[in-house]
Parts: structure tokens; sequence; C-alpha cells
């Protein structure tokens, strides 16, 4: 699956595409894109409502849709080392 | 310290409003993000992995405490608590929002601080040795020369779109505190045989992914045509540095393409030219910036003797003080590097609370060192116990200063979209595994860096044992090299040979450093015994 990511433009915060429900600070919310992401980000980056945008590859979990790439875990999660201030603690970090 | 001057001053405060509008411009839709990335980055503003970013310049890693205060009161009021203090002698905070940047850099402004320059293909904050002023060893306060280059590459306009990123080191002792043929440029101020002022220039010194150590290019620049020179230095690489590569375009790629005496070559012809323009700044000026780095007014009276009774205050001492130049002083170093802890963080009350320190024991200065730990310059040494428990009470007295758990780590995949590998939990595992400080005291001096990607900023190549992580299929994965220095005995690490995993890697440390204590001869440091067995002995107990 297809998940569209990237940071709110006034607060920096790492957003997943949501669907009908727009973007969301939680990957759990995450709505699978399929092949429409490009178009999607152009109309959403359009409207400001993300900035820096881009595509992640996922794979659905009993956890919800989950990015295949580490680094995009870790951007789900919020620093490994900082759990006090980690949006998402339950993300596994390294992929099993 | 230097005190702004009235066009200091205004320059900032104008950069200030100009931010103000073009943040106003991208919020309100009429910039796009490729209009506005680097005008953001032209003010040290970036786009990380979670948050923007902000990096702050502190020019030569000096402040005072009305500044450092102004750093925790951005950390608390902006930020999250805390801040990060960077290899590069800045701070950094983490979680930035694009709305609050133009109000914290008008606060910055009021300190005489600000992000200028400390992103982008321009001259960077001048780095200088952290101990400058204070220690034994210098033949010279090496900031004033190190403002002279803060003002002449602030904002000029040759220099303003270079082929890369381009930082410049100061330093006027033998002992290299700076890492500082590890620069583009570095400068060693030293005296002639006729005890003229002046400086050896080394060019072409870097990190990344070809790291090289700078070659000399001149024994001596009178201290006179110092800017003359960098200009011609910096003159030849605008030219010929190349634009089509990212990879290739650093100075140091130039000055190996070109051949050290080539690049010289080129260098004295622009520079006999240059002095033909009358462009160098006057003496006066440089005696006007010096005027701001009177020696502080010293208690010329005070003991030189300490009452080492305390065992734990005895060994804070031997490991985190240096000598000072003033008979009954002492330089403290203040250790960002508590067990397991982050490297180079410090939470907005430890922040203030050094600027307290500093103001009550160290004639209100404070130094970053590009080890990412803090020093108070001038201590009288009758106060460094009062001031230890003070530093003990809130987390800030590891005595670790060189030891491993002193380690060099940069922010890694926790923090930086262009990791390849987390740095941080690697350093804190380490730092966990060798938390025992008679076995730290017992490995004694080791400088371990580790960096998150091939760009180095945590000074992998130059750690007497670097750790490099990097994405192997997705899985992060981390090489060990063993050798390096930024010292004056600089060196490049070597591989070992495959990497390790997060754990492995950890072990592997232990490892090395086993065999260390069992080969060393001696007083012999890690980096001797390694110089004198070489790699086998190491490679035998990793990989065997
Ligand atoms: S070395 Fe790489 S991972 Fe570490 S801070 Fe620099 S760019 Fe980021």
């Amino acid at each position: 699956m297809n998940l569209l990511t990237g940071n709110d433009l006034k607060t920096g915060d790492v957003i997943w595409w949501a669907g009908d429900k727009g973007w969301s600070l939680h990957v759990a919310d995450a709505a699978d894109a399929g092949d429409e992401g490009e178009a999607i980000l152009a109309r959403e980056e359009a409207a400001r409502r993300v900035n820096a945008s881009y595509i992640v590859a996922a794979e659905a979990t009993g956890k919800g849709p989950m990015p295949l790439h580490i680094k995009e875990r870790v951007r789900a999660s919020g620093p490994t080392v900082r759990t006090d201030l980690a949006i998402n603690t339950d993300i596994p970090i390294v992929n099993a | 310290m230097y005190k702004y001057d009235e066009y200091d001053q205004a320059m900032v405060d104008a950069r200030v409003e100009e931010f103000r509008d073009q943040t106003r411009r991208r919020l309100a839709g009429e910039l796009t993000e490729d209009q506005f990335k680097p005008l953001r980055l032209m003010n040290g503003l970036y786009l990380q992995l979670h948050a923007y970013m902000l990096r702050v310049a502190i020019p030569y890693g000096t402040l005072n405490s009305q500044q450092m205060n102004m750093l925790g009161h951005i950390a608390r009021k902006y930020d999250r608590g805390y801040g990060h203090f960077t290899t590069r002698q800045n701070i950094q905070y983490n979680w930035i929002k694009l709305e609050d940047a133009p109000d914290i850099l008008a606060d910055l402004s009021t300190v005489e601080m600000h992000a200028i320059q400390t992103s982008g293909n321009c001259i960077r904050n001048i780095s200088s040795d952290q101990f400058a002023g204070a220690a034994a060893d210098e033949i010279t306060d090496p900031r004033p020369w190190a403002e002279l280059l803060r003002q002449w590459s602030s904002f000029h306009p040759e220099f303003s779109y270079l082929p890369r990123k381009f930082k410049i080191a100061v330093i006027a002792s033998d002992e290299d505190r700076a890492a500082m043929r590890l620069h583009d440029i570095g400068i060693q101020l030293i005296h002639n045989d006729a005890g003229k002022l002046g400086a050896k220039f080394f060019v072409g010194g870097g990190m990344g992914r070809t790291p090289m150590i700078g070659p000399e290019i001149r024994d001596f620049v009178p201290a006179d045509e110092l800017i003359h020179y960098a200009e011609a230095c910096l003159r030849v690489y605008n030219r010929y540095g190349r634009r089509d590569n990212k990879y290739k375009a650093r100075i140091k790629i130039l000055v190996h393409e070109l051949g050290k005496d080539e690049y010289t070559r080129q260098v004295e012809e622009e520079f006999a030219h240059m002095k033909t323009l009358g462009l160098n700044p006057p003496v006066a000026e440089l005696a006007r910036i010096t005027e701001f780095f009177p020696d502080p007014a010293y208690d010329t009276t005070a003991n030189d003797e300490l009452d080492l009774t305390d065992p734990d205050f005895r060994i804070w001492v031997e490991q985190n003080t240096h000598p000072h130049k003033q008979a009954g002083y002492a330089i403290a170093n203040i250790s960002l590097k508590p067990t397991g802890g982050i490297p180079g963080d410090a939470s907005a009350d430890q922040i203030d609370l050094m600027a307290d320190l500093a103001k009550e024991y160290s004639f209100d200065e404070l130094r970053v060192t590009h080890a990412q730990n803090i020093v108070l310059p001038h201590v009288k040494k009758s106060e460094l116990y009062a001031l230890w428990q003070k530093l003990d009470d809130a987390g800030l007295a590891p005595a670790n200063l060189d030891l491993i758990s002193d380690m060099i780590a940069c922010p890694g995949l926790d923090y930086c979209s262009l990791a390849n590998a987390r740095s941080i939990p690697v350093a804190q595992k380490i730092g966990q595994r060798f938390s025992d400080i008679g076995r730290q005291k017992e490995l004694g001096e080791l400088k371990l860096k580790i960096s998150g990607c091939i760009n180095a900023c945590g000074h992998h190549h130059a750690g007497h044992i670097g750790i490099l992580g990097v994405d192997r299929k997705g899985v992060e994965n981390y090489q060990l090299s063993l050798g390096g220095s930024g010292a004056e005995d600089v060196s490049l690490a070597k591989i070992t040979g495959p990497g390790f995993d997060e754990d492995g890697i950890v072990d592997a440390v232990e490892k090395v450093t086993d065999v260390y204590l069992r080969d060393r001869e001696g007083d012999e440091r890690f980096v001797d015994t390694y110089r004198r067995i070489g790699m086998v002995p190491f490679k035998e107990a990793l990989y065997d």
C-alpha cells in the first residue's frame, strides 16, 4: 500500500493523509492512496494542507498501516531516544 | 567578548524583519516551498525528520550568560525544553514551529545572536579553540582573529554562493582542540623566527564521504595579510570548485585534484593580485576588535592550591579541568555526556544553570566545544569545589572528559532526515557498557565518535574509535573504524571490516578496548597502541 506523508506547514509536525478525514498525526489513521498519490499530493500541497510531501511504501499490519522503511517508522513514532516526546511509542522501529 | 556595533545590530535586525515577511508570505501561500526553502535555510531553519530545526550560530563557541539564558528561554518557550549542542559549536532546536521562527530570531537579536549562515553554500560559523583566551599553551587569543574572519565572511557578496559549504577554524596553540586540519581552511596562529605574529594556513581538510587532512599551503602569512590570504584561497575555490557534482564540490576535492602545489601556486598568484587592491581590513580594525577581548580582572593573589580530600571531586578535577594561563585559576569542563544520556543535549533548566554559574564563577563567560560539551573558562581554583557541587546536583558533573563515554554523536536517525541509522542509542549503550568510571580511567583518553551517515557530522573519521551508521537493505548496520584523530596528531580512521548490528557494535567496541588493554605498553593511549601494533590484532579479536 502507498501512504502519503509530509509536514504541517505551520508547525512542522509529521502528518499522514487519512483520506476523507484529512491529515492525521497518527500513522494508524493513514489511508492507502493506491495509484492516486501524486494527484492527491499536488492538490493538498497547493491548498497548503501539507508541506514537503511524498509517497511512502507501507504494509497493512495488526497495528494498522506500517511504513516499510525504518526512517518512516521513526517519523511515525517520534525520536526513539525521547519516548516522552514520541507520538506513537508502540511502533516497531526495527522491521521484524 | 565582542559587542555588536550599530552596523552589526542593524544588519541582524534587518534580516529578522526580512525573514518575518518571507515567512508571512509562505504561510499566506504567496511563496511556494521551492521558493521559500533557500530563504529559510539562509536563516538556519531546516525541515528535519520530525519538525523544523533551527541551528543558531555561536561564533567561535563563545557566549556570555545573557546569551546562554536566551538559549534556555528559546528551548523553554518555543521548543520542547531542551537544545542540542553540535560538533560545530552551535546549538540546534528540534521542534520549532515555522510561525514562531521570526520571533525566535528577533529574541536572539536582542542578545546579539542569529542563525545566519548556519546553512547553505557559504562560509559557516568560524570555529576555534574552546579554551581560547584561557589556555596556558596559547601564543595569543585566537578569538579576535576569528571575529575578524566572522565579520569578513558575514554577507560576503562574493562568497554567498560557493560551490559548497565552507568551514574555517582558527587556533593559537600547538595542541589542536578544534580539529583544525579537518576544516576547509585551518589557520594556526604562530610566531615566526623573528617573533612576528602570523598564521600557518592548511587548506582542503574535511570529513564527509571523502575525508582529507588539510595540507599546509603556507607556513607564514603575516597577521595583517591574513584576510587577504583567506580571500585568495576562497577565490581560487570559487572559480574552480566543482559545481557540477555535489559530492565533488568541497574545496578538499579541488586541492586534491589540482594537487597541493598547483592549488598553492594559484592562491599565491591571486594573493599577489589581491595585495594590489588594498582590500585588507585596516590594522586599526583588528585593534578595535581585540579591545573586546581583554583578560578578565583576575585576582592575582588567588590561591593555586586545591583541597582534593573529597574523592569524587578529585576525580572530576583530574578529568574535567585544564590548566589556566593565570595562576590560581582553572578551566572547567562541563560534560554533557551523562551515562545513558544523549550527547550534547541540555535541558532549558541546565542551560540556565550553566549561565548562572558562568556569571558567578567564570567572569560571565561560557564556551561550547566541538565535542559537544560546555566550558567555564576562568574559574578560581578556590571556588571549584562549590562549582562542582552545584553541577553535580544538576547532573552536570560526569567526570569523563576525553574518556570513552565522552562520545561525540550526531543526531542520527532519531532526528536527522539524511541519516541512515541511529547514532544516539548506540552512544547510550556504549555509555552504559562502560559506565564504571574506574574502567574508563583505566582505558584513558579514548575518543569515540559516531555518525549516522556518511556526512560525518559525528566526526567518526577522527575517532580513535569511529562508528558509522549505514543502511544495509533497510536495516541499521554499524561500521567500526580505528586510529583516527582530530587533534595535533591528526589522522583518519580505517575501517576494521564488515559492520555490526546495534548490539554487535557495542560488543565490538569492548573487544577492541580489550586488545588495547592486553597489548598496550607503558602509558600508551588506545590510539598509540593501534598505531604501533596495527589493525591485525584488532581484526583477529573482532572477526576470528
Ligand atoms: S552525520 Fe548524517 S545523520 Fe548525522 S547529523 Fe550529519 S547528516 Fe545527519
